[in-house]
């Protein structure tokens, strides 16, 4: 709407500018201000620009020495200068499944319990809560991790897990190992928290563009509040749902500081969920500044590139879907 | 005795309806416990650190006393630079997308990117900022910390410029135009005016964000012992040093960090909260 009250507002400029054209300073002061605006505006796509150039440019020495290896290679050793980036990707995808199973499963508890259950008084506070957890630094997420969560894991939630679930046949394997308290799962786990308020704030938001007609149309015939939850609310805000969780992909994937306090930084791809494990971020956290080889230095940018490429994708999507979800949400 | 069966079924319904909505309660009540444990453990931890030293001393060799004061300064200084440099990018670029562009395919494609930038993880800026500038120079300093906290201010200010300029009905720039006013002139004196409010809630939403950013620091401010006022070295900043702290083995290390952390989490809410009432208000006046 905006979009084409601006169009008719700048072709109604231009026709005036044909009868009536600016002179002197004022002419000047237009072209200098709608110069500088244009440059800016172009300067955030040299950043994106930017960005790319300097990993790839960085990332070159990395993957000519070892070609595609370099992604699948399980090595990691400065020491005799050998890089592969399989563990930490291994952890990355891995901690961002662990998040997802269990903040997507949360937020749609808590974007339900928002939308159809809670009593008007408590719908504002509680959102806003929510909202304002979202921008919580992830500092604190990870400071409270390493000394609350890890723990807290390790005395009591990682020891049942490893004598019930441990126990079953092929699925024990993700549960045996020592207690530590740090590691994938644990990393999974913060992640899921810090993804809780994206993620339930954006369905929350898309829930309430589904027209109370289409609501009370299937309340209207019968439906309970479920039923209309999961049947009308759910497909209606399909797109949207889908673009808030990709959101959280990207964010739980990108995530630095949280996860490097308590992934416990190992190299070796465990079978264990319990076993420390490294993120492509928090590989980066921890060795960048001591990588003193050229070498070194390259895989870890040549990290930073594979790290950028899977986040664009994801975030890219749900960019589009958003899009989409907002298109639908005007019409 | 049909009847009787439709209510049966009904009946499993509604209980499957209940059992559903339990769950959702169940969840945000999980949620709401987790995020409130957060906010507890940090309290009573915390508390405790705060001492007025904090605010005086610098940070200390481990076994000694010692407080945050270089570490608040460098953030502090680190944060006004960064928004400072970011702030007329982000409105500048978002008043070409809201009053220029006309909703051209660049103005679009803007926007693509800068919500891209807005998620993306703040370790590739620190990346990025690290090849732009820590090589070149040839040293960690806080010039290239402010400028990795720029890239990441510009986002937040440009959507929200954007959006804000979005909601400047057409009526007041069509006077403008009607009374001969440029067009530069319309766009400052008129619609900044009539967006003030929603651009400065931009502008607070930006400097929390940035001031609890430690990603993008570590390789490009650095961190630093001691006193500094100097922009062309390495800078201590309390999320870095709340990192390091954290993470070493000394009680009373972890003890500041604690304190740090307590610091910069009442910042941030106190910025988003007042952020809140700002936007509120403005939303009240339209």
């Amino acid at each position: 709407m905006t979009v084409t009250d601006s169009a008719t507002i700048s072709a109604a400029s231009s026709a005036r500018k044909t009868a009536l054209t600016l002179r002197g300073p004022q002419k000047l002061f237009d072209l200098l201000f709608g110069g500088s605006t244009i440059f800016f505006a172009a300067l955030v796509l040299l950043i994106l620009g930017g960005v790319v150039f300097s990993l790839v440019s960085g990332s070159r020495l990395a993957f000519s020495t070892f070609g595609t290896d370099f992604i699948f290679s399980q090595f990691w050793n400065p020491v005799t200068s050998k890089f592969g980036a399989r563990a930490p990707i291994y952890g990355t995808l891995m901690t961002s499944f662990i998040a997802m199973l269990f903040g997507v499963p949360i937020s749609f508890g808590i974007a339900v319990f928002l939308t159809e259950v809670c009593p008007p008084v408590l719908k504002r506070p509680l959102s806003v809560a929510i909202e304002l957890l979202a921008g919580i630094p992830s500092i604190i997420y990870g400071i409270w991790g390493l000394f609350f969560l890890a723990p807290f894991m390790q005395s009591y939630v990682e020891p049942y897990l490893t004598s019930t679930l441990g126990a079953v046949p092929g699925l024990g394997i993700l549960f045996s190992g020592p207690p530590l308290g740090i590691g994938i799962l644990t990393a999974g786990i913060i992640l899921a928290i810090m993804i809780i308020p994206f993620i339930s704030s954006i369905m929350r938001e898309v829930f309430e563009t589904v027209p109370v007609m289409l609501k009370e149309s299937a309340y209207g015939i019968g439906c309970t509040t479920w039923e209309v939850m999961w049947n009308i609310v759910l497909p209606y805000t399909r797109v949207g749902v889908i673009g808030g969780v990709m959101l959280g992909l990207g964010r739980a994937m990108g995530e630095t500081m949280a996860v490097t306090f308590v992934i416990g930084n190992s190299h070796r791809i465990a079978s264990s969920l319990l076993a420390p494990g490294q993120t492509i971020s928090s590989t980066l956290a921890n060795e960048f500044t001591e990588a003193t080889e050229d070498l070194y230095t390259s895989s870890l940018i040549a990290l930073g590139l594979i790290l950028f490429v899977i986040t664009f994708i994801v975030l890219s999507f749900a960019k589009v879907m958003l899009i989409r979800a907002n298109r639908q949400a005007g019409n | 005795m049909a009847a009787t069966l439709d209510m049966t079924r009904y009946r499993g319904r509604q209980v499957q309806s209940r059992i559903a909505l339990g769950l959702a309660c169940a969840a945000t009540s999980v949620g709401l416990f987790v995020l409130g444990t957060i906010l507890l453990t940090l309290l009573w931890n915390g508390l405790s650190a705060l001492h007025p030293t904090i605010l005086t001393q610098m940070t200390p060799a481990p076994g000694s006393k010692g407080g945050l004061l270089n570490a608040i300064a460098g953030t502090i200084a680190m944060t006004t630079v960064g928004v400072a440099l970011g702030t007329p990018v982000g409105i500048l670029a978002g008043t070409w997308i809201a009053e220029y562009s006309r909703g051209s395919v660049l103005a679009q494609m803007v926007q693509f990117v800068n919500d891209i930038l807005l998620s993306a993880p703040s370790i590739i800026v620190g990346l990025f900022v690290y090849e732009l500038m820590v090589v070149p120079m040839g040293h960690f300093s806080a010039w290239a910390g402010s400028v990795a906290l720029a890239i990441l201010v510009v986002p937040v200010v440009l959507r929200t410029t954007v959006d804000m300029l979005g909601l400047v009905p057409s009526a007041l720039r069509e006077a403008a135009a009607a009374l001969g006013t440029p067009k530069w002139r319309t766009v400052t004196m008129v619609c900044y005016r009539a967006a003030m409010q929603g651009m400065l809630t931009g502008i607070m939403l930006a400097v929390a964000r940035v001031s609890g950013e430690t990603a993008p620091l570590l390789f490009t401010a650095l961190n630093n012992q001691f006193w500094s006022t100097n922009m062309n070295a390495p800078m201590a900043n309390l999320p870095v040093v709340i990192f390091q702290f954290a993470l070493s083995p000394y009680e009373d290390w972890q003890h500041l960090a604690w304190g740090g952390a307590i610091l910069i989490t009442f910042t941030i809410l106190t910025l988003n909260i007042l952020a809140r009432f700002l936007a509120t208000l403005s939303s009240l006046k339209q």
